[in-house]
């Protein structure tokens, strides 16, 4: 038996809407597991990222830890596929963009309605929040995108089966979806 | 003046004071496009309908049609131009699809769905702009606008009136409201002004409009902009399309630049494939 397809999933700054919607292929996802083997993923809790053939990146990157991430998947995975709104443009984390940090983590952490005991997380484990959010192809190479928020469980499928037989995955125009 | 252009290898009839993209719509071959709009003057500022008329670079909205032109229009590296030229307008200004109101019905987004745009390619720039939300009726979110000028012409020539100018230049462009504040509320806008209606992205939207249609219901869901736009089936190069197609070899003969795509040309890209 030929070793299977490795690949590793994370979702940096995202909502693991685009996971979610990655196990949306539903039964096929018995078909996959036939052919593939999850790395470093939500799904396995592997904490570091080995050789992979595929890397699949959900969200956009808004701190120090997920610009590590990023370099660790652009490191292992010989093809790295943005996931979604966030990957691509930034999305929703990025609103914050259009705010100074500080005044961001005031509202959130001090000044803010409904705040308790009021303080802006400081412990040296958190990672530094980066002054803006960045789509992921602004720090690593990025070989694929799959646009949507999510993509269907069906982009999913078309470019997973694209990269796995080793084609350029196309979309239907059905399939394109920015939203 | 009347006669015969050729579009891709298509024979295309237009009539006196046709502009090679308004004789292509009429002729359902479709030229992408986001500043021009049917029943307005020329004005070709957003580029996007550039084509190689007998090997020289136009805008298909500007060059009137003439006989015997040879346009070239769905190159790879026209194709490739339009794309980028997509992808720059999305990251100049603040396109969030997900959270727009207009996502499904908004040209901009049809335009960059037609070029199967699935990235930005550049970094994105997050400009600040303000949201103009003082009018009862209608809403401006500066986030989306792309100085296509189509709102400070309707409110000109349709409406009789002058509530929107573009001022500044370059980055420093940006939509100005004609009233004391700069505020649309202070303006002579109503909501039945063509002025409101015309924009191509979310940019200017009419409140309580937002979201009427589900998804799966918008104009862009089932129909790329190349079918809705020309308002029936778009033709395709090589396909039997009511009009006799044209000699691919005489555009080798025209020369120019594009002239070797003449011989390699592939066809037009197949909008309904798969469904």
């Amino acid at each position: 038996m030929t070793a299977k397809i490795k690949i590793a999933t994370t979702s940096l700054a995202g909502c693991f809407g685009c996971h979610m919607s990655f196990l949306d292929i539903d039964e096929r996802l018995l078909k996959l597991a036939d052919i593939v083997e999850f790395d470093r993923s939500p799904l396995t809790d592997i904490e570091h990222c080995g050789p992979c053939d595929i890397g699949l990146i959900e969200g956009g990157v808004c701190n120090s830890e997920n610009v590590h991430v990023l370099r660790e998947f652009r490191n292992n995975c010989k093809i790295l596929v943005a996931v979604g709104a966030c990957a691509i443009n930034g999305g929703l984390p990025a609103l914050r963009n259009f705010f100074k940090l500080e005044d961001c983590l005031l509202e959130a952490y001090q000044d803010g309605i409904g705040v308790d005991n009021p303080q802006i997380p400081n412990d040296p484990e958190l990672p530094l929040l980066l002054d803006k959010v960045r789509p992921v192809h602004e720090i690593v190479k990025i070989d694929y995108f799959m646009p949507g928020c999510p993509p269907s469980a069906d982009v999913f499928w078309h470019y997973l089966n694209a990269l796995i037989e080793g084609r350029d995955p196309t979309l239907p125009y059905e399939l394109v979806h920015y939203d | 003046m009347s006669g015969t252009l050729c579009i891709d290898g298509i024979a295309v009839p237009f009539s006196d004071g046709q502009t090679i993209i308004e004789a292509a719509r009429s002729a359902g071959v479709y030229i992408p496009y986001l500043c021009h709009r049917p029943g307005y003057a020329p004005y070709g500022s957003c580029k996007l309908c550039t084509v190689k008329v007998n090997g020289r670079t136009n805008t298909a909205c500007t060059l009137p049609a003439a006989d015997g032109q040879t346009v070239i229009s769905n190159s790879p590296d026209l194709q490739h131009d339009r794309q980028r030229i997509t992808q720059m307008l999305f990251v100049e200004g603040n396109h969030f699809c997900p959270s727009c109101e207009k996502s499904g019905n908004c040209q901009l987004q049809a335009v960059a769905y037609h070029q199967n745009m699935l990235d930005n390619h550049y970094p994105h720039f997050y400009a600040q702009r303000e949201l103009d939300a003082s009018h009862p009726d209608i809403l401006i979110d500066h986030d989306r606008c792309i100085f296509c000028n189509l709102c400070v012409r309707a409110s000109k020539e349709k409406d009789g009136k002058e509530v929107f100018g573009i001022a500044g230049r370059g980055i420093h462009k940006r939509l100005i409201v004609n009233s004391p504040t700069g505020k649309l509320k202070d303006s002579d806008i109503s909501v039945n002004d063509e002025a409101a209606h015309v924009c191509p992205t979310g940019a200017i939207l009419v409140k309580r409009s937002a979201y009427l249609a589900p998804i799966g219901a918008r104009i862009y869901d089932h129909h790329p902009i190349s079918e809705v736009a020309c308002e029936k089936e778009v033709i395709k190069a090589g396909e039997a399309s009511g009009y006799p197609s044209c000699d691919q070899t005489k555009l080798a003969q025209n020369g120019g630049p594009d002239s070797h795509y003449a011989a390699t040309m592939p066809p037009a890209p197949d909008i309904k494939h798969d469904r």
